[in-house]
């Protein structure tokens, strides 16, 4: 039996919306490819959440219900998974590109003794009939095609690259609750949690980021008024997260968040390949930077040259002016 | 006493030097003078913090070409006791499944061990796949995204890592794998002193000869690799505006063309 399987990435049971828009790709290549889609959902007390998945396009899920399968265990996860991956069969098992994704499709592909692609933003079927995985590749300097010689194919998509489809509370399907061997001790133990993600940058629809063009740590309070009267949130290049300046949770870039708002104003920040690595999707791009040179503006939609300790200010006052905030 | 960490660290191109032929869909890693791949800093950092508390030793292990041995030179100016070159034309073209096979091989080879410490992710893989599957080729547990050590002992160690919705307390028995962020630590800059040390130290250079018994040589390099690039090339910059604003009434500018997109809704 072939298939293509889509991982349910779920939180305390809510589902990750990565799940939904590998769904939506699944759905396509499955189509391609004349099998199934099915989705697989690890956790506890999630059975009432796995219908969600069938409206996004599964069409067979296989719930795996237990009290150790609550908070995530890459050991124990990729136990289930692995087991359920011998028996189908499947050509393609896709995973978000999420911390959680990233933890656990290694492993899964080292089980099964097969290829993995990583941080794909597109997964395509060519003429030939073969699984293509699109991936950046060189802090997104260059876009790299990826095939797979073993199956099933296995990749990890990033968030936000792929529309999510249209929920369809009409659509039927199967939903299989799974009596499975679920690992006692895996020599993990998952304690608390310590602390929330001060923001989720990746799902932010305005971001306000400030670069080593700011002087003093305080002035980033200029930069949350800004984001505040636009109703968005601060990103941060990321020597200013290196400074102590602001959480890492508002880095963006290689080694911080990827993101892809409607609007990113990124103010003081040169544009380095490793920045822009997290935020050249961006629907519209404005840079207020003093060096007219800067790189940034070469991606920019719209750029304000000037001392953004002159034009911040004004934008503020302007946008109070015009009844905002 | 003490305990035996293993730090594998990658010796990777300055990628801001690396040219690309899209013909041949080639990546001319020759154009670029190497270092240590920065994220393994912190793991190399994380490592001498416990060796420096708890005693023991700590191993750096590099799967790369003749040069990586400056990539473990590094190493050992900060602190690593021994240090193990695997290099061969056999493991080169090795994709994560082929070097996370190759470096548990060589872990197993090198006897006991109590952690495991990999960087995120490298700089020109860009995957942080070898860790994980280093973990899993070695039947022992990890945890990723690691941004805190809270404690270590002779068979556990506790961490903060990111598991997506938050930050949470992780415990995990030895022996064991992490892999650390950037912000576990800020790595010190190795002394003259130690530089001249690591100058001086021996490598240790495996070929696969060194590998036999514990390994399928077939499962190395290209050959041992399932995915392959296919084709490469440089994306299109998607058309941006680039409008551009000065003066006096730049401000004023700039916020009627954000109504205008609708951003100020
Ligand atoms: C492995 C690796 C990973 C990395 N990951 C990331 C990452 O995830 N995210 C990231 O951001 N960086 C990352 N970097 C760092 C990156 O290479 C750059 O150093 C960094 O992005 C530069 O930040 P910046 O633009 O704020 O600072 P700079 O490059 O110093 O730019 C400051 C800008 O501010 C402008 N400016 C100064 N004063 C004013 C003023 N008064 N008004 C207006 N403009 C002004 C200047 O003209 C300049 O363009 C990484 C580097 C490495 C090696
Ligand atoms: N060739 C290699 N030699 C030694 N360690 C490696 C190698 N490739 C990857 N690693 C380790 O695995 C981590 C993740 O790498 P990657 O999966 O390539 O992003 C790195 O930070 C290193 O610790």
């Amino acid at each position: 039996m072939a298939g293509v399987i889509v991982f349910a990435e779920q939180h305390g049971g809510e589902i990750h919306p990565v799940s939904f828009e590998l769904l939506s790709k699944g759905r396509e290549v499955a189509d391609r490819l004349g099998v199934e889609l099915y989705s697989v959902l690890l956790g506890y007390n999630v059975k009432n959440i796995a219908s969600e998945l069938i409206y996004y396009g599964a069409d067979r899920v296989y719930v795996f219900d237990n009290p150790l399968l609550e908070v995530f265990d890459p050991v124990r996860y990729k136990h289930i998974i692995a087991s359920l991956a011998i028996r189908k069969k499947p050509e393609l098992i896709l995973f978000g590109a999420t911390p959680l994704g990233r933890s656990l499709a290694p492993r899964v592909a080292v089980a099964l003794n097969t290829g993995l692609t990583a941080d794909c933003i597109d997964i395509r079927v060519d003429e030939e009939g073969d699984i293509v995985q699109v991936r950046p590749a060189f802090t997104g300097n260059i876009i790299a095609y990826i095939k797979t010689r073993t199956r099933p194919v296995i990749a990890t998509v990033r968030y936000r690259v792929m529309k999510p489809p249209r929920r369809d509370l009409e659509r039927r399907g199967e939903i299989i609750v799974e009596e499975a061997e679920v690992l006692e001790d895996t020599g993990i133990k998952v304690l608390k949690k310590v602390r929330d993600k001060e923001v989720r940058l990746a799902d932010s629809e305005i971001i306000v980021a400030c670069g080593r063009g700011l002087r003093r740590p305080e002035d980033i309070r200029m930069i949350e008024e800004l984001a505040r009267l636009l109703g968005g949130e601060v990103g941060a290049s990321r020597p200013l997260v290196d400074e102590g300046w602001i959480s890492r949770d508002h880095q963006i870039g290689f080694s911080g968040n990827v993101v892809k708002p409607r609007l990113y104003i990124a103010c003081g920040i040169s544009g380095s390949p490793q920045h822009l690595a997290g935020m050249r999707d961006s629907e519209v791009i404005v840079a207020i930077n003093i060096d007219p040179s800067a790189p940034i503006f070469r991606v920019s939609d719209y750029g304000v040259i000037g001392d953004l300790y002159e034009v911040i200010p004004k934008l503020i006052e302007k946008l109070r002016s015009m009844g905002r905030g | 006493m003490g305990l035996h960490v293993i730090v594998p660290v990658k010796y990777v191109p300055d990628i801001e030097k690396v040219r690309f032929d899209v013909k041949s869909g080639r990546i001319d890693r020759s154009s670029a003078p190497g270092e240590i791949n920065p994220f393994d800093l912190n793991a190399l950092e994380a490592a001498v913090r416990i060796k420096e508390k708890l005693g023991g030793t700590v191993t750096a292990i590099s799967m790369g070409p003749p040069q990586a041995e400056s990539a473990l030179r590094d190493a050992l100016a900060r602190g690593v006791d021994r240090a193990i070159l695997l290099t061969d034309k056999r493991f080169a073209g090795a994709d994560t499944l082929a070097t996370s096979y190759t470096l548990a091989c060589a872990i197993r080879k090198l006897g006991s061990f109590d952690l495991i410490i990999c960087g995120e992710k490298t700089v020109d893989g860009d995957t942080g796949q070898v860790g994980p599957e280093i973990a899993e080729h070695l039947g022992i547990p990890h945890i990723a995204y690691v941004s805190e050590i809270r404690e270590v002992s002779n068979d556990r160690i506790l961490v903060v890592s990111d598991l997506g919705d938050g930050y949470y307390l992780v415990e995990m028995k030895l022996p064991g794998l992490i892999a650390v962020t950037k912000d576990i630590n800020v790595p010190r800059l190795p002394t003259l002193r130690d530089k001249l040390r690591a100058r001086k130290a021996i490598i240790e250079v495996w070929s696969a000869d060194e590998l036999v018994d514990v390994a399928d040589v077939s499962r190395f390099g290209y050959v041992g690799s399932p995915t392959i690039v296919h084709r490469v090339f440089f994306p299109s910059e998607r058309g941006r505006k680039a409008i551009i604003f000065r003066g006096v009434d730049a401000v004023d500018k700039l916020v009627e063309v954000l109504i205008e997109e609708g951003l100020l809704g």
